[in-house]
This record gives structure tokens, sequence and C-alpha cells, in this order.
């Protein structure tokens, strides 16, 4: 472990996360434009070329607005919620790899910030621990409507937390390494969504539940919660909140494209090792798009229902598919 | 002094800090969230040792689950954060020096271990051997039997929670 080696992890992860926070200003744009094309309006056009500067303009309002801290809140945990979830949001993609390695300025760089042999695990963790923002956000705001949303965020992802985990444990099972590398680099011959469609479109889903996502965004439920677990909150510290939902948009779909969509792999990737993140940003602007149609077509479904297909119909299916996969397994690969 | 002992005393003094503040403070709610940061002292320290896979673990479950479960029922119990309930009980006279008799005992047996002050080299690590650990705990001379006791257990758990929260049907409420 020399000086270089650790100025090359500091500049990675300056990197990332300089790539996540600019991804989340462009989403935000990428939604708004896509969601008015299917509702044949324009969209947002007037600050810069087709609105390019928009998330610009947006991020210098919100800084100026004033900001709000309710009577009687619990200061301390009002301010450190929004903190507590936009940091999940941006390490979680530490171990999912841009592409196998290029040679720059003489220097071998490795496309990926960690490869440790228990990525998968890690995902899982930071998963876990980013349902905290959402629940003290919603407890500390005295603010019924904010613990309303926030109780029901909590038990939304709690649910569908565990069909998620039995999603992302297929991949693992078919590469054989808990490794984001190695299950990319196993999807050389076939992506796994072509093997394991069903694992694919459970983990999607149960995604789509955990980030608080259309159809799935009770927490967020304009008509009966106002504006949920955020309502009380004002300028940044909303802008974090807000931040953090599309962050986990990007992450989610990155981590899914490794998974499932073969990450980084793609035609010629091998000769030419920079095609790698190019062939990671197109599937991720793939799945973003199919995320930002479903917002634009699905109604949200009522909190009950939500609950029993999380637990009636996603975990029972998403157990059944690890243990087929297990079994086929063992027969096939001996 | 290494740098990692130094670090290793920083969390430690966090840790037990954070320790007793879960039993001292009065809000629940501040309660649960110390109970937190012990437990990610917890994990730090196993991942100074080089487990990492115990370092994930500890985070998952008992942060990412547990703990969350507890605020989950903190937040559904708003009335107790006014409550005046004293957090000392009638017997901590009696069972404040047991305590301290059975940590003063932990620590003499534990010295009597031949590597007890010894330190060991933990810079070559690079995370556990994960199959070999699958494979230990589905192995019968490895860790087969205490395995399936504890998720004999587990199971017996959840039938009872699902008993007690289970509508009963018809009159008996």
């Amino acid at each position: 472990m020399d000086g270089a080696m650790i100025l090359e992890w500091v500049i990675k992860s300056i990197f990332l996360i300089l790539v996540m926070t600019g991804g989340f200003a462009y989403v935000t744009l990428y939604e708004r434009k896509v969601l008015a094309r299917i509702q044949v309006r324009i969209g947002p056009n007037r600050a810069g070329p087709f609105g390019v500067l928009q998330p610009v303009a947006d991020g210098i309002k919100l800084i100026f607005k004033e900001e709000l801290v309710p009577a009687k809140a619990d200061k301390l945990i009002f301010t450190l919620a929004p903190v507590l979830t936009v940091i999940p949001a941006l390490i979680i993609t530490a171990v999912v790899p841009w592409g196998t390695e290029v040679t720059l300025f003489g220097r071998t760089i490795k496309l990926y910030l960690a490869d440790i042999n228990i990525a998968v695990l890690y995902l899982m963790a930071v998963t876990s621990i980013s349902i905290y923002g959402i629940a003290l956000a919603g407890w500390s705001s005295n603010n019924k409507y904010a613990t309303l949303g926030g109780l029901r965020a909590t038990a939304q992802m709690i649910s569908y937390e565990l069909a998620l985990g039995f999603a992302m444990i297929v991949p693992v099972m078919m590469a054989g390494s808990m490794s984001l590398v190695d299950i990319v680099e196993s999807q050389k011959p076939v992506w796994f969504v072509f093997v394991q469609p069903l694992a694919f479109l459970i983990y999607f889903i149960a995604a789509l539940a955990e980030i608080n996502r259309s159809p799935f965004d009770m927490p967020e439920a304009e008509q009966e919660l106002t504006a949920g677990y955020h309502t009380e909150y004002s300028g940044m510290k909303f802008a974090l909140f807000f931040m953090a939902e599309y962050i986990k948009m990007i992450a989610i779909s990155m981590i899914g494209s490794s998974l499932f969509l073969g990450g980084y792999r793609g035609p010629f990737v091998d000769q030419l090792p920079a095609l790698g993140p190019l062939y990671l940003f197109i599937k991720v602007a793939i799945v973003l798009f199919v995320i930002i149609w479903i917002r634009a077509t699905l109604p949200r479904i009522r909190y009950d229902r939500l609950m029993q297909f999380g637990w009636k119909v996603l975990f029972p299916l998403a157990l059944l598919n690890v243990f087929v996969t297990g079994v086929v397994l063992i027969l096939v690969g001996g | 002094m290494t740098p990692l002992q130094i670090v290793f005393l920083l969390v430690a003094a966090i840790t037990l800090f954070s320790a007793v503040m879960v039993v001292s403070i009065r809000g629940m709610m501040h309660a649960a969230l110390f109970l937190v940061l012990t437990l990610m002292g917890v994990a730090f320290m196993f991942a100074t040792l080089g487990s990492r896979f115990f370092a994930i673990i500890q985070i998952l479950v008992y942060i990412g689950s547990i703990a969350i479960l507890i605020i989950f029922a903190v937040m559904l119990t708003r009335n107790i954060m006014d409550a005046e309930v004293a957090s000392l009980n009638r017997g901590w006279w009696f069972f404040a020096p047991l305590a301290l008799l059975i940590f003063a005992s932990i620590v003499l047996v534990l010295s009597s271990w031949s590597a007890f002050a010894t330190l060991r080299d933990l810079s070559s690590t690079s995370g556990e051997n994960i199959l070999e650990f699958g494979k230990a705990l589905t192995d019968p001379n490895g860790f087969v039997i205490p395995f399936e006791v504890a998720s004999v257990l587990l199971v017996a758990a959840m039938v009872g929670a699902v008993y007690i929260a289970m509508e009963r049907r018809g009159g008996r409420g």
C-alpha cells in the first residue's frame, strides 16, 4: 500500500461521489423530460439549450430557501436524518465495477473502487441502514403526517428487503462468488437476466419498493400524507432527501445492471476496456427510463395491498426461486 | 503505539460511552440511537480484526434489522417519552457489585490465557475464506448441530410471534 495507491483510491472515491451527485442533478432533468414527453408536453426548456441548466437553477433556488425547523422537533435528529439518508446512497456503489482495467499515464488502473469478497452482503447491509434516515426524519419532525410516513416507509422497506435479498442471492449462486467483479465476469457467455428472468423481475420490483418509487411511493402519498416523512423539511435539508432518492435510483440501476444485465460487459469490451463504463452507462440509462416510464404509467397501490404483495407473493416466490435454482445448479453442476 | 491501536482505543471509548448512555439517557429514541452507535463500534472492532464478513453481518443483522425494529417499536410508543420513569430499579445496589465481580472474574480467567497480552499482526489479513466458513456450518464434524439448534430456536420464536399476533376468529377474541 504505497502513497500512489492511496491517492488513486482517493481520486476514485471523489470521482464516484461527483458522478453520483452530478448524475442526481441530471436524472431529475431526465425524469422531467421523459415524463413530459410521455404526457405530450415539452418539459423544462428555458434554462440553457434544451433545459440543460435547469438542475443548476433548481439547486441555486434551493440554497436560497429558508431552513425551517419545527418547534418541539428533536433538533439533533432532525438535522442528522437527511445526512443519514444521503450517506448510504453515496457509498453503496463503491463495490460496483465500472470496467476491467485501463492504462492511464503508464499506470494500470482498475476501474472499480473496491473488490471485496462479500460485495453482495455489503450491498444488503448498506440498504438496511438506509432505512434510518427516513424513519428518524419522520419521527423527529413532530408532525403526524411525517411520523406516519416514516412508519410506513420503515415497514415497507423492512418487508421488501427480504425479497430483495433473496433476488440478489440468485446471481451469487450462479456465479459462485459474492464479489460483483466475479459476478459480472461470469456473465460473459450469457447475461443472468436470460437465465433468471424471475429473479430479475423480483429484484426490480423489490428495489422500486425499497427506494419508495412509484407505484410503491406510499411513504409520500400526497393525498393522504402531504409529503410523508419530509413534510417538515425545506431548503437544503429537503434537497438532501431529494438527492438521496435520485442517487438511490441510479444505484439500484447500476446494481441491477451488474447483477443481471452483464454490468460493463458488451461487444469488444475485452479488446477495448474503456468501453466498459460506456456500456454500464447505457444500461443504467435504459433501466432509469423504465423506472420513469413505470412512474408515468402505473397508479399508486394501496398500502395493505402493498404489504400483502410483498409478504404473500414476492417473498415466497423469491424463496422458491432460490430453492429451484439451488436444485438445478446441483443437478447440472454436479 | 501504532495508528491502529490509537484508532482502537478511540472506538472502544466511543463504544463504551454509548453503551453507558443506552442505559442512562432518558429519551427512548436517543437510547435506541446510542445502541446503534454501540453496535457500530462492535462492527468496527470486527473490521479492525480483519474480519470483513462479521463486520458486515454485524451491521446487517444488528443495526439493519434488530435496531430498526427497536426504533420502529419506539416510534409506536410515543407517550413513554414524557413519562418520568426511573432509570434505576430498587435492587441496583446489589446487582452493580455483582456485575463488577463477574467482569473481574472474566478478566482474571482471560489473563491466564497465554495469548492475552501478545499483539497479533493483522496487517496481512484481507478478509476470511467465506467458502470454508459456509462448509463448516453444514459439516457434521463442524458446526452443523449448533447451527441447526439455532435455526430451530428461531423457528420456535417465529411460531410464537405469529401465534401471539394472530387474530382469533369466532368469539374468543
